[in-house]
């Protein structure tokens, strides 16, 4: 049964990734909506980033993520180097989860 | 290996938001074994499926005994932005052949926010291919280690390691969001995205983020109007 549906979700995974791009390349329309496609693109992963510094599933993920991401993004913003930005957002997550922070 | 021309800071990048997705899959791979799944389970979820959300959603219902068919539906769902994402890169992924095929299986959030910080076509190119040769071995890898050697690791939070994935998106996003009505449109599309989320099923909700992407066209229809009217 879980062969199944893995096989369902690698397949259908797969089609979404393929043919969206490869129909809009072929198509006259996509000179003029690439601008367009890039923005959608940094809307859709925005709401990700949204989605995944709040919620756990359909549950908020506590206030500790929460914190973490933003000093992550302040980070980010300072122009800190990449590594420093992760690490310190998992820092700052961890700490405040240690300090009883949910 | 054409990649490997890309500079050092470039490839370092790619390598260490590749690296971070590992120890999540490590994650995954643990989380299975001990939730009793055989090893070859997550193993052939991550190479096939190769999507951490749909595989994590998945594997829970698998766990908990769920249906097959219920695991198949969430797990698609999920998975439905990438198609917008997809259309975002479709000059990357515009090559011949075996490249397209192979490069449209390693397509993932991270890549697709990277190669969108670039505009020159052939440094996108490079990029991608980077991402799609470190992310697919990182994350297999990471799955084995994970599921071999196991428990330990399961429980990211303690490390703060969950907050990952969301920062790692959020650093490579930034740049894009300099213009204030990309800006505008982003929030506005998030904003809607969390609203959502306790009224729809899982993967719907970030759909809901396209209204932005409306906003985003419409105040620009406007613009480009005033100005032929002024002109």
């Amino acid at each position: 049964m879980s062969y199944t549906a893995i096989l369902v979700i690698a397949v259908g995974t797969y089609l979404m990734r393929l043919l969206p791009a490869w129909i809009f390349a072929k198509s006259e329309v996509s000179n003029r909506y690439d601008d367009l496609m890039r923005v959608t693109a940094s809307v859709i992963l925005v709401a990700l980033v949204a989605l995944l510094t709040f919620f756990e599933g359909d549950k908020f993920a506590g206030w500790a993520r929460v914190v973490g991401v933003a000093a992550g993004g302040g980070f980010a913003l300072a122009k800190v180097p990449f590594i420093l930005v992760v690490v310190g957002s998992a820092a700052v997550t961890a700490l405040l989860r240690l300090a009883g922070v949910a | 290996m054409d990649f490997l021309k890309l500079d050092r800071k470039t490839l370092s990048s790619i390598f260490l938001v590749c690296a971070a997705d590992g120890v999540v899959g490590a994650s995954f791979g643990a989380i299975a074994v001990a939730g009793g799944a055989p090893l070859w389970l997550p193993m052939l979820m991550s190479a096939l499926i190769f999507a951490g959300g749909a595989q994590f959603v998945a594997l829970g219902i698998f766990l908990s005994g769920g249906g097959g068919v219920i695991a198949a539906i969430t797990g698609l769902l999920l998975n439905v932005r990438l198609i917008p994402l997809s259309l975002s890169i479709s000059d990357v992924l515009n090559v011949n052949g075996i490249g397209r095929l192979v490069g449209s299986h390693v397509l993932t959030d991270e890549a697709v926010a990277f190669v969108n910080t670039e505009t020159d076509p052939r440094r996108r190119r490079l990029i991608y291919t980077a991402f799609g040769v470190f992310m697919y071995v990182l994350w297999n890898l990471g799955t084995f280690l994970g599921a071999y050697f196991g428990a330990e690791i399961k429980d990211l939070g303690a490390f703060g390691l969950d907050a990952g994935a969301p920062v790692v998106l959020l650093a490579l996003v930034m740049s894009s969001l300099k213009a204030p009505k990309i800006r505008n449109a982003a929030v506005i599309g998030a904003v809607l995205t969390l609203v959502a989320v306790p009224l729809l099923p899982a993967g719907l909700p970030i759909l809901c983020s396209l209204v932005g992407v409306g906003y985003y066209f419409l105040s620009k229809q406007r613009r480009k109007a005033v100005v032929e009217v002024a002109s």
